[in-house]
């Protein structure tokens, strides 16, 4: 077993953090996991990636060509790695920030209204943990806990209660929703 | 590279318009970097000296990478810390070129110090625009030899010292001391006044080498507002009232 | 315990545990967090950290310290690496230790800040003037990269034959969890009775390459080289995978040898009987076993990203016993494992 997930949205979205939250959370139950970014002038362009590979071997390739789930979390994303998802993927998009579903019949489409959801919850940061809860609950790999926990160590050496509180919140959101 | 358009509407007249000298692509500086004010001052200079077409810059590594973009003139992209030098081969093969380089200070006063002092030294008669942005803008926010005693960046985490890392490097003052150049001088873009003092100094640190007076450097105290993790109005306040307690403004040395 | 670390954080924490104490650099993307963990790190744990001005001095520090006697480290991306090549040269002659870290990216000249492996030559081939080898260890992943750092500094020390590591902007970037060595007590690092150390009680020693006089010149380099003979003989490392029945070998280093284990996988679920020999040590190369392979192998892909430059040590490690194409991207564009697979079709199993 070897599943690539991509993130990918603007810089400012929090798509390496969702990344390495959902590495750490692999990692600490057990599977292998590679982490793997974009960077440099990619992101002063404004847009940001990463690919997280969660596999039950070492894992080979860093580089992903057929994502099995991509969470798109704005339109270019979308447009860009939408194609590349396997027949019989997951494509989970933000549809606070794109109006035409992607146009794909082999794959599964998930449509989550993102910012609305993170707005409604008060922090218009938690965006990206709504997708990353989805992811979760796609791959079926462990359970929603692994993740709030991998967070609460992210964020929590930053010391931010109220931010931890709310993230937690999106995540479910996103898990039940998906 | 995006583009910048600009269409004027009918019955409006364009009072402050792009310098012919730039290309219609968009600077790459983050916004609020005094980059891209000191980078259009030069092709303001440029157009009023009607030099465009005989002018060719030397591109140094930093924020500035993309100079030959930005500007309608012959470029040389030159490796880090080395313009001065690269633009001494350009100036000798050809002198009838005006030929200036843009450096940062990471690139002239660290890497390239040798290039810089040696090219100074000669009176090569090229003109140097030097920005001192007190650190490393390009690769994010390492300590520069311009940077602050105390001054936080990601290689010195807890605040430069001095006992470890040394004093920041004045640069100019030290060119100031050789007979070699021309003209030195340090100035500032925190505000319309010394954004016009600046453009003076430009303009005369180019006039110079027209007349052949010699190697002329102009260095403009900056501000690099993302790596400080401030806003470009504080960018402006930090200079003002933290970067100039270590580097004055003023002429250190002019030649007649 | 298993953390989850960037290959430049995890290269950065094994050098520490490796004893190293001064670390001398000049800021390079994409190889920054490597600086910047060693800013963070080094000085609370003893070491010292220095940035310099430009990469010369950052070498010419490190030759220092090594010729002082203490474990010392550099490291920066391929133009920095160029800078380095002279005091790499200085240190080779002078049989200094030391790491050097190549954190590689797409060039020549300024190039780009992508990955690539368009240092092979300068890495294993001298790269600097005159007669020399440097120990080239290529990790493939985070794990092998702590490991290989730890690997280095031993095998320098053992040797006083400075090693460099040969990674890519990839590694470098990439987190993945590792399972960090423990730390090697100062005190176990066998004593340097040649360091440079006040000479109280004993002859000077010299840190020096200099010799005028070039009979007695040749003698030191054929000492020189009969430890690079012991070091071919000693330490030359690789892995293979899915090798033994296979009729299409692919020759990948470093992440280009990962994303070569995707392509075997790949291919065997299509039945296609392909293999993965990855070398571990570029220098001493892994000749020997490469040509035991080509005995029953008959053809061998080379994948780099690059014009093909281990390729060459390929072909004259295969000697003719097998066909030996190549595969490769230019600029710091990284080939995809379909793609690969799709070059491996024309060779195999039609
Ligand atoms: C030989 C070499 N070493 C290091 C680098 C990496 N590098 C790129 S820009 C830069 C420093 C930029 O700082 P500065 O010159 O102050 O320019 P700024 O970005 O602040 O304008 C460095 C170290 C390089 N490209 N080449
Ligand atoms: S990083 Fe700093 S110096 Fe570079 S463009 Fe941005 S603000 Fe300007
Ligand atoms: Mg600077």
């Amino acid at each position: 077993m070897e599943i690539g997930v991509i993130f990918a949205g603007f810089g400012g979205q929090g798509i390496l953090l969702a990344g390495k939250v959902l590495a750490q959370a692999a990692m600490e139950r057990g599977f292998e996991v590679t982490w793997l970014p974009s960077y440099g002038p990619e992101m002063r362009g404004g847009t940001a990636n990463c690919t997280v590979v969660v596999a039950d071997e070492p894992v080979g390739s860093p580089i992903v060509d057929r994502p099995q789930v991509l969470v798109a979390m704005n339109g270019p994303s979308l447009e860009r790695f939408g194609p590349r998802v396997a027949p019989g993927g997951v494509i989970i998009f933000n549809s606070s920030l794109v109006a035409a579903p992607p146009n794909r019949r082999d794959v599964r489409i998930l449509p989550l209204p993102m910012n609305e959801i993170a707005q409604e919850l008060g922090e218009a940061r938690a965006a990206n943990m709504v997708g990353l809860g989805a992811v979760v609950k796609v791959l079926g790999l462990f359970p929603l806990e692994a993740v709030t926990e991998a967070m609460a160590k992210e964020l929590g050496a930053r010391g931010r209660e109220r931010l931890l509180a709310v993230n937690r919140q999106a995540l479910l959101r996103g898990f039940s929703l998906a | 590279m995006s583009v910048v358009k600009t269409e004027v509407p009918a019955g409006f007249v364009p009072v402050y318009t792009r310098p012919k000298s730039l290309s219609e692509k968009r600077f790459t500086y983050c916004p609020g970097c005094h980059h891209g004010i000191i980078t259009r001052l030069v092709a303001e200079v440029i157009d009023e000296l009607g030099i465009q077409e005989r002018t060719v810059g030397v591109a140094p590594v930093g924020c500035a990478v993309f100079l030959y973009e930005f500007f309608r003139c012959d470029f040389a992209q030159a490796a880090h810390g080395r313009a001065c030098a690269v633009a001494t081969g350009i100036k000798r093969a050809n002198p009838d070129l005006i030929v200036f380089t843009y450096q940062g200070d990471g690139d002239l006063a660290a890497i390239g110090t040798a290039e810089t002092v040696h090219a100074a030294n000669r009176g090569e008669n090229i003109t140097v625009i030097f920005v001192n942005n007190q650190i490393y803008g390009m690769t994010g926010g390492e300590m520069a030899p311009t940077t602050l005693p105390g001054m936080r960046t990601v290689t010195t985490p807890e605040g430069r010292d001095v006992r470890l890392t040394g004093y920041p490097l004045k640069m100019s003052e030290m060119l100031a001391q050789l007979d070699g150049p021309a003209y030195i001088t340090r100035q500032a873009v925190f505000d319309v006044r010394h954004v016009q003092m600046t453009k003076k100094a430009i303009l005369k640190a180019f006039r110079n080498q027209l007349e052949g007076k010699g190697f002329s450097l102009v260095e403009v105290v900056a501000s690099c507002p993302t790596n400080l993790r401030i806003t470009p109005a504080e960018g402006n306040r930090w200079v003002r009232e933290q970067a100039l307690k270590y580097f004055p403004l003023g002429d250190l040395k002019v030649r007649d | 315990m298993k953390v989850l670390m960037r290959g430049n954080e995890a290269m950065a924490e094994a050098a520490i545990r490796a004893g190293c104490r001064c670390y001398f650099c000049y800021p390079i993307t994409p190889q920054g967090e490597l600086v910047e963990y060693m800013a963070r790190h080094l000085p609370r744990r003893g070491g010292v950290f220095l940035q310099a001005e430009s990469e010369v001095a950052a070498i010419n520090m490190v030759y220092g310290a090594a010729a002082a006697g203490v474990r010392t480290m550099t490291s920066s991306s391929s133009p920095g690496i160029s800078l380095k090549m002279e005091g790499i040269s200085y240190l080779a002659g002078a049989r200094l230790p030391a790491v050097i870290v190549n954190v590689m990216r797409a060039g020549p000249g300024l190039g780009n800040i992508a990955p690539a492996q368009g240092d092979y030559f300068q890495a294993t081939k001298g790269g600097g003037h005159g007669d020399y080898r440097l120990i080239v260890l290529a990790p493939s992943t985070v794990q092998e990269a702590a490991e290989l750092v730890m690997l280095a500094f031993d095998l320098s020390d053992r040797y006083r034959v400075p090693a460099m590591i040969l990674a890519d902007g990839m590694l470098g970037q990439m987190m993945e969890p590792v399972e960090l060595p423990e730390p090697i007590p100062l005190e176990r690092i066998p004593p340097k009775p040649w360091a440079l150390s006040g000479a109280k009680g004993r002859d000077p020693n010299v840190a020096s390459s200099f010799d005028l006089d070039p009979h007695r010149f040749r003698e030191i380099l054929r000492a020189l080289w009969d430890v690079y003979r012991e070091i071919e003989r000693n330490e030359v490392r690789w892995e293979e995978y899915e090798t033994e029945d296979a009729e299409l070998v692919l020759v990948a280093y470093g992440t280009m040898g990962r994303i070569c284990k995707t392509v075997v996988r790949r291919a065997r679920k299509e039945g296609l009987r392909v293999g993965l020999f990855r070398p571990i040590t570029l220098w001493p190369f892994p000749s020997e076993p490469l040509r035991k392979l080509a005995s029953r192998v008959p053809v061998f892909l080379t994948v780099e990203l690059s014009a093909g430059q281990m390729w060459e040590d390929v072909r004259l490690s295969v000697e003719g016993r097998a066909k030996t194409p190549f595969y490769g991207e230019l600029g710091g564009v990284v080939p995809t494992p379909d793609e690969i697979l799709s070059e491996v079709k024309k060779h195999v199993g039609g």
